[in-house]
């Protein structure tokens, strides 16, 4: 029992310095944002007012919630895909899936945005090759606008998509699907209604991960969206740096970051945090 | 419910299966009949398993041709051989209730909603799970979920019924319980059931005939009496059961059988001599043998003194020595086995001549 005791008191040791950090670097800040939210430019619930009234406000907050759920849509059937050839495929298969999923993670989301403005930018690799080929005549508008976040936004979240769904693909009894097809079921009819539905607690971690992700994007709609499809971190920003509005930019973080702590609960409730990686 | 002639017969010749470098299973050649209980014994790596996954299509044998009812079906995908399966651990769909488990061949084979309302229904009761159906597989216990996983492989009325170890899970009670109703199902089915165990009592009590497999091979089929009494070699008669073993000399073709010299004694068995040279082992079941005071002339018997005795409730293990050396178990009744220890010396064991059978030395 005492060594227990003691055993419990160098873990909580151990962990201070991170508590401390977290605490110092997110907690207490986040505190004196809550506190502006309340206190700028002046004492009451002003700001919130302000937030559920505003046509500008209201309009970046429906946007993100559309584009977080376009994204979460996309990534997670993109994942599952290429997680079905890395959990299930031949060994030289896996090896094409694993390198897939890895490499993005050692690019930065910086690059990777002004990568995807070199492809698809008015005189970017894609329309050049469209006019070349004679398929258009004008180029595409790809970028600087909804379609050019979302491609940015799903193209970098893909990857932590895929996790989720590796860990329950891999707790998977294959016996079970051998069951189905010794039963008459056909691959694709074992695929939807067998292993599919085997999956879902995967899909749903998957999915909550993706949107929790792409509420609060900022590099890549900053970047992508060309200030014409503005999200809401995007829209904080402007308002602590450019306008400023001290006030409503920490009222719509304090909505933010409740949102999101209220999916992350949800989130925990299907998945187990070692899943996750 | 099952139509006479809905039961498959199979026929596998020269069937082989390679993984790599490792021969799992060597030219099989072996006919199911029409509605039999056929079990697959052996230890694990014998190729058992391998065969039943060939004959579910899970598998692809390497070697030789496999027929249903006349037709080869080799190359026929699992998906279109229609074999009930019952997995080892069940291998239930745990997304969909007990109901749903049941219907999903009838569904698969787009059976129209109310016969499969009323097939699972009547599967249900028959496998005795009333008031079970919208629960979970999670929410049963082993022996139910072991009931579900039958009635999913029988409602489609397959032409033959394979299980994998399929009470290798279960505790002995319900084993025995469960083994009942598996034997009542094949009564009132008629389907082919393949039965693959490593329990040699489980395949004597189920079967109609018992397939006996080591190393890949295939090494006797037959009834279970006529495994158990006349085992084809040495694997066959010690994985049936305990068995005792005495070399045997001067082994030559008699009236009835064969004889030879145990000990200095003559012995007379079955077997033929000619099959296995004139040194060979005399094998007998120890619940054959008895122990008597003295053997007279005419009679098979030989010397040995008791050394330790087993206690097992209804009868007595008891261990001997020959006057050479060999180790000898019987089974005899608690008070013969009491007796014969205190006697100290020596005790005559004894029995028919048709219980003991010729076995070749060595090798096998």
């Amino acid at each position: 029992m005492k060594a227990y005791l003691s055993d419990r008191m160098g873990a909580a040791l151990l962990m201070a310095p991170l508590l401390l950090f977290l605490g110092a670097a997110y907690a207490w800040p986040f505190f004196g944002v809550v506190n502006w939210s309340f206190t700028l430019p002046e004492p009451g619930l002003g700001q919130y007012d302000t937030l559920l009234s505003d046509p500008l406000v209201q309009s970046v907050f429906v946007r993100t919630l559309r584009i977080a759920a376009i994204v979460t849509i996309v990534s997670v059937a993109a994942a599952y895909a290429i997680t079905v050839v890395w959990v299930r495929g031949t060994p030289a298969q896996r090896v094409i899936a694993e390198f897939c999923i890895l490499v993005p993670f050692w690019i930065s989301v910086l690059t990777r945005a002004f990568g995807w403005v070199a492809l698809l930018s008015n005189r970017g690799l894609f329309n050049t090759w469209l006019q070349a080929i004679g398929f258009i005549s004008e180029p595409l508008t790809l970028v600087r606008n909804e379609f050019g976040v979302i491609v940015g936004m799903t193209h970098f979240l893909i990857p932590f998509a895929v996790f989720p769904l590796a860990s329950s693909m891999r707790s998977l009894d294959d016996r079970v699907l051998l069951a189905a097809r010794g039963l008459g079921s056909s691959r694709m009819r074992t695929f939807w209604s067998v292993f599919v539905p085997m999956t879902r607690s995967g899909i749903i971690g998957s999915a909550l991960i993706v949107f929790v992700f792409s509420l609060g994007f900022f590099v890549t709609p900053a970047i992508l969206g060309g200030g014409r499809s503005v999200m809401v971190a995007e829209l904080i920003y402007l308002r602590i740096f450019q306008s400023p509005d001290w006030g409503l930019g920490a009222a719509i973080s304090v909505v933010l970051v409740l949102f999101v702590g209220a999916l992350m609960a949800l989130l925990f409730r299907y998945v187990r945090p070692k899943q996750l990686i | 419910m099952q139509q006479p002639g809905r039961a498959a017969e199979i026929k596998a010749i020269g069937i082989g299966k390679s993984f790599g470098s490792f021969r799992a299973l060597d030219d099989l050649t072996l006919d199911i009949g029409r509605g039999e209980f056929l079990t697959l014994l052996g230890p694990s790596g014998s190729g058992k398993t391998t065969f039943l996954m060939i004959l579910a299509g899970f598998i692809q044998p390497t070697d030789g041709r496999l027929y249903s009812d006349g037709v080869d079906i080799t190359e026929r995908p699992a998906e279109q051989r229609a074999a009930g399966m019952v997995f080892q651990g069940y291998a239930l769909f745990p997304h969909m209730s007990v109901e749903a488990n049941i219907a999903f061949p009838l569904k698969v084979r787009k059976k129209s909603a109310a016969e499969i309302k009323r097939r699972v229904s009547e599967m249900v009761e028959r496998v005795g799970l009333k008031g079970h159906e919208k629960k979970l597989p999670s929410q049963l216990s082993g022996g139910q979920q072991q009931r579900v996983a039958l009635a999913r492989a029988l409602v489609f009325e397959p032409g033959v019924l394979l299980l994998d170890e399929p009470f290798s899970a279960l505790d002995k009670g319900l084993r025995g319980q469960m083994q009942a109703e598996m034997k009542r199902l094949h009564q009132e089915t008629g389907t082919t059931f393949v039965f693959v165990t490593h329990d040699q009592s489980e395949a004597l009590a189920l079967s109609s005939r018992v397939a006996i497999f080591n190393h890949g091979k295939l090494l006797q089929v037959g009834a279970p009496d006529e495994v158990y009494d006349r085992p084809a070699n040495r694997f066959v008669a010690e994985f049936l059961g305990e068995i005792n073993m005495l070399p045997l000399k001067g082994v030559r073709n008699a009236d009835n059988g064969a004889t030879g010299l145990c000990e200095d004694r003559t012995i007379t068995l079955r077997g033929n001599a000619s099959a296995v040279g004139s040194n060979a082992i005399l094998a007998i079941r120890p619940e054959y043998m008895s122990i008597a005071s003295e053997a007279t002339a005419g009679e098979n018997g030989i010397a040995a003194t008791a050394v330790a005795s087993t206690y097992l409730g209804a009868a007595t293990r008891l261990d001997l020595t020959t006057r050479q050396g060999a180790k000898v178990t019987v089974s005899v009744p608690n008070e013969v086995a009491a007796s014969a220890l205190s006697k100290g010396n020596s005790v005559w064991l004894t029995w028919p001549a048709e219980k003991g059978f010729l076995l070749p030395d060595g090798g096998q």
